[in-house]
């Protein structure tokens, strides 16, 4: 059977799965629909909290990322996951004990202030919706390459499937529907580079291929890539080419933001005990570093194969791989010096950017135009040729896409990938969507505009903004905004710079009170918007350039300078205005010590 | 009779609490803000032990990842038994961790 079909198989398999388990698991009360009435098992907490944080970027670019960045892209291994840490060790335990439904809930409540809780909502909400947007995309780029489906209809049936189970279900349904999918999404992503760790080094657990020696011992596999990485002109991929400051910036927003992302916190709110969301913390970091230890060897092996393989190979002598994926733009060859051999070079981009569109990527010669095919059987690009030598523009998405041809594997293997990265975007887009919808039900409605709202009516209303917050997000999908990337930087900075303080101080000073902690998000927020905003987009025409760097931090990286001012500001403001209630003080108090040391029948960390 | 643990015993259990954070927090910071980032240079000197590989990079892209699984590992086993430790004959026992 080829490759399509068994992606249809696969594919098809894996939606009748997940809507099965949607149906069976559906949600009957506002509990079950926002943190499936608590009562969700630690391990399987674990692999839900795993697939719904492991993005569609996670499973698809990260590993390409690392493989062109090298040493600088570790900031992503560590930044994400080291997160996690400080999310299992200062947030969750707590939250948990708190026992409300939403960080917003968690905010209002213990600043006991409305603003305090429409600007945790504003930031849930935004946040969740910068992010949606790239994995709706991330549905319909899987769809597009591999079923050859346009990306606007991967989109929509990315949002149909989504929407389906997500308010059929609610957080019940979706939490088991994510088990099915983490198993899905490791599977597809081990399966090929256990055969490319043999294939390269002989040793079949991937995670140990990164240190071992090539199959013929005569170097170590990293060690091998320096030295091939320099004969091209490249720097080795061992070192760093970012300053020092920088790295260390973008490390920290990341790991603040990803502690910070409210579809994440709340999957801790799912479990019956505290102890649970501790241990449901350990599983889910162990889950996720089983594809994080995996994805540097995976980038050392495909960065090895590609300068192995493609770089001053002959075109008609290139594997087969190449022209499977030159098929869908992903990998493209300009023949600069009319010899027939890729050269593959660090004198910068093969091609320019073709005249209207936003970013760098090969537009091909449409098939009604009179050429093609060029001289040696590649197909002609429409984009001008950079003055660079190179000759090679390749995706860091060909990394984890191809990995199943590079490694010769069968037709069903490239399937699997393909059921991967879409249950890798789908879970990720589940969770975000739930976070939307209690925000706008829970957070706004029931708790800040309208209290009287019956359960049956709160219930009917999340659904409804699941829906609405679907077709939104598929919008965006459909048509992204121009500057994606600058988006994804939105979206951490501004969980760093905005929550993460908030709900820190929250439980570990008795002292902060609302006035600090509205002005401290707002300036921290402020500050990083206007940064990013500066660098990318410029105000009234006047753009800065990286020379102007803050410390030389770029805007990717602003955000922990944005959490330090939050923290600083609120502490400030805190120490001038007046202390908290006695009520306040008391709930924070609850909120640090076991429910049991205040006796039986005790009602929890509530404000009465 | 069981009672409610004191205030003193309270105090003590948040004491407790906020320094194995501050100690785990520092491993934190050491194996991915020291060894993955601000000496990275210094250990790549070094290898890791048995293999050829870099001891810096690998710190950068595996190690640090491995010990944060380690510390939320000891974090969750700590916290348990502080927990118990702090309810042992009030009438919390046995759902100490609710």
């Amino acid at each position: 059977m080829d490759i399509r079909i068994w992606t249809y198989i696969l594919v098809g398999l894996s939606f009748g799965l997940y809507i099965g388990i949607a149906i069976w698991t559906r949600a009957r009360s506002t509990g079950d629909f926002y943190v499936a009435g608590t009562g969700v098992p630690k391990i399987a907490n674990g692999m839900a909290t795993g697939a719904d944080w492991m993005s569609a970027a996670s499973f698809i670019s990260m590993a390409g990322m690392i493989s062109f960045m090298g040493r600088d892209g570790s900031v992503y291994l560590m930044g994400l996951t080291g997160g996690f840490v400080l999310l299992a060790l200062l947030l969750a335990p707590y939250l948990r004990r708190f026992g409300k439904f939403t960080v917003p809930d968690f905010i209002g409540d213990r600043y006991a202030s409305r603003t305090a809780r429409l600007v945790a909502i504003a930031c849930a909400i935004l946040v969740s919706f910068t992010y949606i947007a790239g994995q709706m995309r991330g549905v319909g780029v899987v769809f597009s390459r591999f079923l050859e489906i346009p990306v606007e209809g991967g989109v929509v049936i990315g949002m149909v499937i989504v929407l389906f189970y997500s308010v059929l279900g609610g957080m019940k349904g979706i939490t088991y529907t994510q088990v099915a999918q983490y198993c899905v999404l490791i599977f597809a992503y081990m399966v090929p580079a256990i055969f490319i760790s043999l294939m390269l080094t002989g040793n079949p657990i991937p995670q140990f291929g990164l240190a071992a020696d090539l199959k013929d011992g005569s170097a170590g596999l990293v060690e091998n890539l320096d030295r091939l990485s320099q004969e091209l002109g490249f720097a080795p991929y061992t070192s760093g080419t970012k300053p020092m400051t920088d790295v260390f910036a973008i490390a920290l927003v990341l790991m603040v933001g990803t502690a910070g992302l409210p579809h994440v916190i709340v999957r801790f709110y799912t479990v019956k005990k505290v102890s649970d969301a501790r241990g449901s913390a350990f599983w889910a970091l162990l889950f996720i570093a089983i594809l994080y230890t995996t994805a540097p060897a995976v980038s050392v092996f495909a960065r090895t194969n590609l300068l192995q393989a493609v770089s001053n190979t002959a075109y008609v002598e290139l594997p087969s791989w190449f022209k499977q994926w030159e098929k869908s733009g992903l990998i493209a060859w300009v023949d600069k010096d009319g010899d027939g051999t890729v050269r593959y070079d660090a004198s910068g981009p093969a091609i320019e950017k073709h005249p209207g569109t936003t970013k760098v990527a090969p537009v091909f010669a449409p098939p009604s135009s009179k050429e093609t095919r060029g001289a040696s059987g590649e197909r002609l690009l429409l984009n001008p040729p950079s003055a660079s030598t190179n000759e090679l523009y390749v995706d860091p998405d060909i990394i984890v896409l191809a990995n199943p041809e590079i490694a010769s594997l069968p037709a069903w293997v490239v399937g699997l990938v393909a059921a991967g990265g879409l249950a890798a975007a789908l879970s990720t887009a589940a969770g975000l969507l739930l976070v939307i919808s209690t925000s706008v039900a829970h957070d706004l409605v029931k708790r800040t505009l309208r209290p009287s709202l019956t359960e049956k009516g709160e219930l009917a209303l999340a659904r409804l903004s699941a829906g609405v917050a679907v077709i939104i997000a598929g919008y965006f999908g459909v048509n992204p905004p121009g500057f994606v990337v600058q988006v994804v930087a939105f979206a951490f900075g501004l969980a760093a710079s905005s929550f993460f303080p908030a709900i820190v101080l929250g439980i570990f000073s008795k002292r902060v009170n609302w006035q600090g902690a509205v002005s401290g998000m707002v300036a921290g927020m402020l500050f990083t918007l206007t940064y990013i905003w500066y660098f990318c987009f410029g105000f009234f025409g006047v753009q800065g350039d990286p020379s102007q760097y803050l410390f030389g931090i770029s805007p990717e990286g602003i955000g922990s300078i944005g959490m330090l001012i939050n923290f600083a500001v609120t502490l400030v403001v805190s120490r001038f205005t007046g202390k908290p209630s006695a009520e306040i003080e008391m709930l924070v108090e609850r909120v640090r010590l076991p429910r049991a040391a205040f006796g039986d029948g005790d009602a929890g960390p509530t404000v009465h | 009779m069981k009672q409610l643990p004191s205030e003193e015993a309270k105090r003590a259990y948040w004491r407790k609490n906020l320094i194995w954070l501050t100690v785990l927090l520092s491993i934190w910071f050491i194996v991915s803000y020291g060894c993955g980032i601000l000496f990275v240079d210094q250990l790549d000197r070094f290898y890791l032990p048995g293999t050829r590989l870099k001891l810096g990079f690998w710190f950068a892209q595996q190690g640090s990842v491995c010990a944060f699984v380690l510390i939320i590992a000891a974090y969750a086993g700590i916290m348990n038994r502080l927990d118990r430790q702090l309810l042992k004959g009030t009438s919390g026992e046995g759902r100490e961790n609710s």
